[in-house]
């Protein structure tokens, strides 16, 4: 039956751009919610739809086998009337004419779009058409750096940027038997996000592991020989010997394909959206227009501002919301909590919330000496999000005083 | 319906239990997801096909009949 929206009758599909954890989980909330139209998946890889966090994790060690990090596989699409078109990049929309171009020459037309692109690996501004030199965020990324590193026992591994990712290759780098070094222009890992206290931690438990930390400093340049990497260049001089370096410095929302467009895109600032696709509290940036998961920039009534965020589950959470628009249905009363987890060695860390460098922390249950935890963090007298270790069931207890802002001075602490 | 869930995929997010605690518990420590019934009552479907949906690690899968 044609669907009649805002006076124009379509029997087009809902299109999705970008085949990965957000896009799937539409396609499949959709099907799950009764959505009987059409439904394109348009994704630039040519594998099927696949789980990112797995990659920086058990792929890189080597104990899951590639295959295993793939969610659903086309055939299962298939079955459930999902036209796919993998491989093909979408490179152009018309939100007036509701149409999408893609890099096969085709143009779709579409009743509602939902953009799922993601975000592709920060580069540096010089370097990367070494070899050696790797970024990590797709599948064939991760293939090609285990390659590298299963080639040369012992290698000698420099990690620019010590964020989550960085930490993550780290880890596993050095549990293979890598010689690893850690750079960053923070003075501690994970500073900007998790403070001073919790970073301090990961430092250490890097220190103990055997990883060269060099923090507080900036790179400036590579040493190369026949065209491969031989040496990282510090700011301050040091030359870090190196068969392979990580350029793990953040990521950049897929957004290039629709600029000049009416679709909003946001400025960098991280209070401002960092460059994602602006859309209300519901995922909608424009008429028939949404965006879900890396790539999207949510309007937050909690923080007041456009929040982007790289999350797995913010992916799936967005999904199950823009579907609810689109079969019509009425809103979910409680906005979600941002969860993520990151793994490093033993240390499984959790947190809800949105944690900042600057905000206030407090441990309120075991040590960070033990490295089982459960710390809370507190901005503008509130409770703004909550982190842990090896107390997962505590952690998820206390998401409820960062659901609910508790109060600050409410907060106990076991060390005051 | 019958619920099976993957030990060595879960990450401990709990999103299961929020979803569905009458379904899923998880494990005091790592937050490793433990089944409390892996043949729910029908009050409990919709609530654990909310929990496969939510799980950011695909560790839930519902077999329907
Ligand atoms: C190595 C790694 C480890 C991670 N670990 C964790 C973790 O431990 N915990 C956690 O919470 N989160 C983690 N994340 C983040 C999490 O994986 C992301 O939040 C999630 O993948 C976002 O899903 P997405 O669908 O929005 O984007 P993506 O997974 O990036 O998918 C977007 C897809 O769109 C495609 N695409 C881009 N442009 C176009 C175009 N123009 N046309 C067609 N297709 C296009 C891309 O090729 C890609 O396949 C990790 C991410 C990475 C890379
Ligand atoms: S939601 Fe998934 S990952 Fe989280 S505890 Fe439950 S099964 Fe594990």
């Amino acid at each position: 039956m044609p669907d009649q929206t805002d006076g124009r009758e379509t029997d087009a599909p809902v299109v999705v751009v970008g085949a990965g954890a957000a896009g799937l989980a539409t396609v499949d909330a959709l099907r799950a919610g009764g959505h009987a139209g059409g439904i394109v998946l348009v994704g630039e890889e040519a594998h099927a739809p696949y789980d990112r966090p797995p990659l920086s994790k058990q792929v890189l060690a080597g104990t899951w086998e590639p295959e295993r990090v793939t969610l659903r596989s086309v055939d299962d699409l298939a079955a459930a009337r999902v036209d796919c078109r993998l491989g093909v990049r979408a490179v152009g929309a018309d939100p007036d004419a509701r149409t999408v171009a893609l890099s096969d020459g085709s143009v779709l037309a579409y009743r509602d779009l939902v953009v799922a692109t993601g975000a592709g690996a920060r580069r540096l501004p010089f370097g990367h058409d070494l070899e050696g030199v790797h970024v990590l965020r797709d599948l064939d990324d991760v293939l090609g750096m285990k390659a590298a590193l299963d080639r040369r026992d012992g290698a000698r591994v420099v990690v620019v940027g010590a964020g989550f990712l960085g930490a993550e290759v780290a880890a596993v780098a050095r549990d293979l038997g890598s010689e690893v070094s850690l750079v960053d222009t923070l003075e501690l890992p994970l500073r900007s996000v998790l403070g001073d206290e919790v970073g301090a931690m990961v430092a250490d438990l890097h220190r103990e592991h055997g990883v060269a930390l060099h923090l507080g400093h900036g790179i400036v340049s590579f040493t190369a020989a026949s065209g491969a990497v031989s040496a990282v260049v510090l700011d301050e001089g040091t030359e870090l010997p190196a068969d392979l370096v990580v350029v793990a410095i953040g990521a950049v929302p897929a957004v290039d394909w629709l600029r000049g467009t009416t679709i909003p895109i946001a400025g960098e600032s991280p209070d401002d959206g960092a460059g994602g696709i602006r859309c209300d509290e519901v995922g909608r940036a424009g008429d028939h227009v949404y965006a879900v998961g890396d790539v999207a920039a949510w309007w937050s009534p909690r923080e007041n501002r456009f929040v982007r965020l790289e999350h797995r589950l913010t992916a799936t959470e967005h999904a199950r919301t823009v579907s609810r628009e689109l079969l019509g249905l009425s809103r979910e009363a409680a906005a979600p909590v941002p969860y993520f987890w990151s793994d490093q060695y033993d240390l499984k860390l959790q947190a809800f919330g949105l944690p900042s460098g600057g905000d206030e922390f407090r441990v309120v249950e075991g040590t960070l000496a033990d490295r089982r935890f459960v710390g809370v963090y507190g901005h503008a007298g509130r409770v703004s999000a909550v982190i842990g270790a090896g107390k997962a069931k505590a952690v998820r207890q206390w998401r409820q005083a960062v659901a609910e802002g508790r109060s600050w001075d409410e907060v106990g602490s076991t060390t005051a | 319906m019958k619920i099976e869930i993957d030990q060595v995929r879960c990450v401990g997010a709990g999103q299961c239990v929020l979803a569905a605690p009458e379904v899923f518990d998880q494990r005091e420590d790592d937050g490793i997801v433990e089944l409390l019934d892996d043949v729910p009552a029908e009050e409990q479907w919709a609530a654990s096909r909310e929990a496969a949906q939510l799980c950011p690690a695909a560790a839930i899968t519902i077999h329907e009949d």
